[in-house]
């Protein structure tokens, strides 16, 4: 039987799918809606000081015909009045007791910090999350990321927060630092009882070629926003992997977030270690029905793998991402193309002979369209399978014995790694470059 | 049995007419345009006549860079609009597509081209130079598709250009011998005037070139002349009965429909006489215009038809009649055609079709009259003139000559190239004198 319920640090909910804090989750009336489509919790907007907010506020990066890859804002915490905000989240956790509502908080003073969390707490919040992830605005009074990048000051904040709060407390993360291990372990350090991340990247989204203005453009100008959506996925994934590899930080679960939008990201955050997920720009740009999808595919996951829960494979790849110096260098794999499949664009190619080792070449016929690999020169760097627009036509096929394992690790511990480029151990030795001079002569012939 | 019901103003004939190929709005040159998987050594490109660089015009159309994707159409093909619509594309570059490998539809090449070219031609934006003047003149016999393609490569290069065209407006039989439903009379005649007014040259319309006197007077101003004359009217059959009434040739009856629209005369029961491009066009007309039934007779079978099986596909969906191994023998009736006797060219039973409409699809004669003026042409014996296939110089050498009358009856995109090179051809030709 599968059950995808989830305790996450003590907060309880009947799926990992949560709402991220953002203008989803704005209001009591769409927190319930999003509870209706099958969310399992929801992050609210953050709550805190008064502000204002700009108009104009998103931008975003269209890739081909697909929008919004990527998604920017420099949109601020909640807006609205916190006592609005405080009546909702009780009448909603009066609905819907079995679904997870926590509060984000974001304030300065220890003083503002006690007396938040005493008002979420009173409005039945089930955890909170402290945004020390915001890259724009709150930043510039000494909040959101000006916290996150500075895991001394977190770790002091998340202190003051855990000698107060009653519920369990989540520590958001901004990625806009060099180790996230320094804010990860400094919150695991301050007491936090979880930690949710990746909090959006600092970016600047686009400028307008008309008025060399950045999106989104504010009469004229703009600012830096925090980005998002499927473009950031592969920083969250890897911070992730930072975090849950860390043997002081993993003690605390993880919220991942970052890009999520199908089933398939779920899978791969919970692989490297979350046990719950947050969402935006997905909800943002399809609506909360998404969650329909991730639901079904998760479930047709476990159910073809045989897992019950999703702890049954949560961090499951972890023990798989390794450092690159204990790679196997004798593992060999290299490109096939199936003449079946294969429809003639040439993209692999080209795409090798200008963008990795000249191991395809064209067919001599020119009726021929189909390239084949010249196996020499092929290194097994996978292009030309990235690059194939045709399902399973180029595969990567291995090619060593399976007898040999060496890596530069052990290279090193034996003191057999080469020191100059002679040496017959050196890597690209050996491998086939194109002469210049053979190169400048064809193309005196054009 | 035709289902079009017959049209009785202009807005019923537009909608029976209306164009297969309808411009495309932002969003759908976006989404087509993000299909293109930029192949290299691009088959779509290899199969166009004109050589356009079709990746790099969808990617400039993607990219917000439309304009430029015109000139990429234009710097190859100089009737890059009509081309768009008329060519058939399903057979060129489209046909061409590696999608198709996969039975995926191809990308809507000939579609994108023409969201670029309508944006610079209905934005009027300035687009091509007027070379530098080099004093030389050229003087082109025909506005259609090849002269006007050979004027402009030439007013780019810097010569003065004079086009002689025997009818009152241009662009051959873009405008007057193709299909409605492929390109409007708008359409076909802003594209020239777009061109004229960029680059300079003249038309003299009605100037029909028939005398020695007119080729000795253009071989004593002119330092070189091109011949773009296309293929004359319909040729005779040569059997009883093709001067009744209601017997029409089918360009003739084309250029009569282009002109006169819903008021273009058709029988209800019409008979279209070939089994090339131009019979199915008649034939699909004949159906859109309201003919009760319309039979399209061809002598061999329905593979030995020169025209694309899609032109006869798409004259089956309007409702025509496929006849074939029926060859015409008689034509019955006394003022008015009554009637087609025809001879079974597989057992040689002889039957007969009635009808009150004959459109003779059956191929054009050539302008004889016009190449036997100058001396030294050239013409192989099917009676088109024989040029050097890189400079399309013919055996005069002030003489050029591109398009139908070279080869015998193409697309237009061939015309459009063969004007294109022999103006590069004269170019060369001149540089040198």
């Amino acid at each position: 039987m599968i059950d995808i319920s989830v305790n996450f640090a003590g907060i309880k909910a009947p799926n990992p799918f949560w709402l991220a804090s953002a203008p989803p989750t704005n209001s009591g009336y769409q927190i319930m809606k999003a509870f209706d489509a099958g969310w399992g919790g929801a992050v609210w907007k953050t709550l805190g000081l008064p502000t204002i907010n700009v108009s104009s506020r998103y931008g975003s990066i269209n890739y081909r015909d697909t929008r919004m890859a990527g998604f920017s804002n420099i949109e601020l915490i909640s807006d609205r009045p916190l006592e609005d905000n405080l009546r909702e989240m009780q009448e909603v956790k009066k609905y819907y007791p079995n679904h997870a509502v926590i509060a984000s908080l974001m304030v300065d003073t220890r003083q503002e910090w006690e007396t938040i969390i005493k008002e979420v707490q009173d409005a039945g919040a089930d955890g909170i999350e402290l945004n020390f992830g915001c890259p724009h605005g709150m930043c510039e009074r000494g909040m959101g990321s000006a916290v996150g990048q500075e895991p001394e000051v977190l770790k002091t904040i998340v202190g003051w927060v855990m000698a107060a709060a009653k519920i369990p407390v989540i520590t958001k993360l901004s990625p806009n630092i060099s180790h996230i291990t320094d804010p990860g372990l400094a919150a695991v350090q301050g007491g936090t009882n979880a930690i949710s991340l990746i909090n959006t990247v600092k970016s600047i989204v686009g400028i307008d070629l008309d008025t060399f203005a950045p999106y989104p453009i504010v009469d004229g100008s703009g600012t830096n926003g925090g980005y998002c959506g499927p473009a950031v996925k592969p920083i969250a994934l890897h911070m992730l992997k930072e975090l849950a590899q860390h043997r002081q930080i993993n003690k605390v679960p993880i919220c991942g977030i970052g890009g999520i939008e199908t089933w398939r990201d779920v899978v791969e955050f919970i692989l490297l270690g979350a046990t719950s997920v947050q969402v935006c720009t997905a909800v943002m740009h399809y609506g909360f029905g998404i969650v329909r999808e991730m639901e079904a595919g998760l479930k047709g996951f476990m159910e073809q793998r045989s897992f019950d829960t999703i702890y049954d494979f949560a961090g499951r790849a972890l023990p798989k991402v390794t450092e690159w110096k204990n790679l196997n260098l004798k593992y060999s794999v290299k490109a096939n193309i199936d003449r079946e499949k294969c429809i003639g664009c040439q993209l692999c190619y080209i795409a090798c002979d200008d963008g990795a080792h000249q191991a395809i070449k064209l067919s001599e016929n020119s009726e021929d369209r189909i390239p084949s690999v010249i196996e020499d020169n092929c290194v097994g760097c996978n292009l030309c399978s990235l690059v194939c627009p045709v399902e399973n036509c180029i595969s990567m096929q291995r090619k060593d014995d399976k007898s040999e394992h060496l890596t530069w690790d052990m290279l090193t511990q034996k003191n057999e790694i080469p020191n100059t480029f002679n040496d017959e151990r050196a890597g690209g030795k050996g491998h086939h470059v194109p002469s210049v001079e053979e190169a400048w002569n064809k193309r005196e012939n054009i | 049995m035709i289902e079009y019901k017959k049209p009785n103003t202009k807005e019923e004939f537009k909608k029976n007419f209306k164009e297969k190929k309808p411009l495309m709005n932002k969003t759908e040159a976006l989404v087509e345009s993000s299909k293109c998987l930029f192949c290299y050594d691009p088959p779509c490109m290899k199969a166009c006549p004109t050589k356009i660089d079709i990746p790099l015009f969808i990617k400039q159309i993607h990219t917000g860079n439309v304009y430029g994707a015109a000139q990429t159409i234009y710097k190859s093909n100089w009737l890059g609009n009509a081309c768009a619509v008329v060519c058939p594309t399903g057979v060129l570059c489209e046909g061409s597509c590696v999608y198709t490998k996969e039975d995926i539809l191809p990308v809507q090449i000939g579609r994108l081209q023409h969201f670029a070219t309508q944006y610079i031609i209905g934005n009027r934006l300035k687009t091509f130079e007027q070379g530098f003047d080099i004093q030389k003149k050229v003087a082109i016999i025909g506005a259609g598709p090849a002269g006007i393609a050979c004027a402009c490569e030439l007013k780019t290069i810097g010569y003065k250009v004079d086009i002689f065209e025997t009818k009152s407006a241009p662009s051959g039989l873009i405008s007057h011998g193709i299909a409605p439903y492929k390109i409007s009379n708008e359409d076909a005649l802003f594209e020239v005037e777009f061109l004229k007014n960029q680059l300079n040259f003249n038309i003299f319309y009605n100037e029909k070139i028939n005398s020695k006197q007119q080729i000795m007077d253009l071989e004593s101003k002119y330092d070189a002349i091109f011949i773009g004359v296309g293929i004359g009217s319909t040729a005779n059959l040569n059997i009883s009965g093709e001067n009744l009434n209601n017997v029409i040739g089918a360009v003739e009856w084309i250029e009569k429909l282009r002109k006169q629209e819903h008021q273009t005369t058709i029988g209800e029961n019409v008979i279209v006489l070939g089994g090339g491009n131009t019979a199915m066009d008649a034939a699909t007309e004949s159906a859109k215009l309201g003919a009760k039934n319309v039979v399209l007779a061809y002598r061999g079978s329905k593979e030995d038809m020169k025209a694309y099986p899609f032109e006869y596909e798409l004259a089956v969906s309007c409702g025509v009649d496929g006849l074939f191994y029926a060859q015409p023998i008689e034509i019955l009736g006394k003022e008015k055609v009554e009637g087609v006797r025809f001879k079974n060219t597989l057992n040689q039973e002889e039957f007969i079709i009635n009808c009150d409409f004959l459109i003779k699809a059956t191929g054009q004669a050539k302008h004889l009259e016009l190449f036997s003026l100058i001396d030294n042409l050239t013409i192989d014996d099917r009676k088109k003139i024989k040029v050097n296939q890189d400079t399309f110089q013919t055996t005069n050498p002030k003489y050029f000559a591109g398009g139908d009358a070279v080869n015998g009856g193409s697309e237009v995109v061939n015309a459009a190239f063969e004007g294109k090179m022999a103006g590069i051809g004269i170019h060369n030709f001149l540089k040198n004198k």
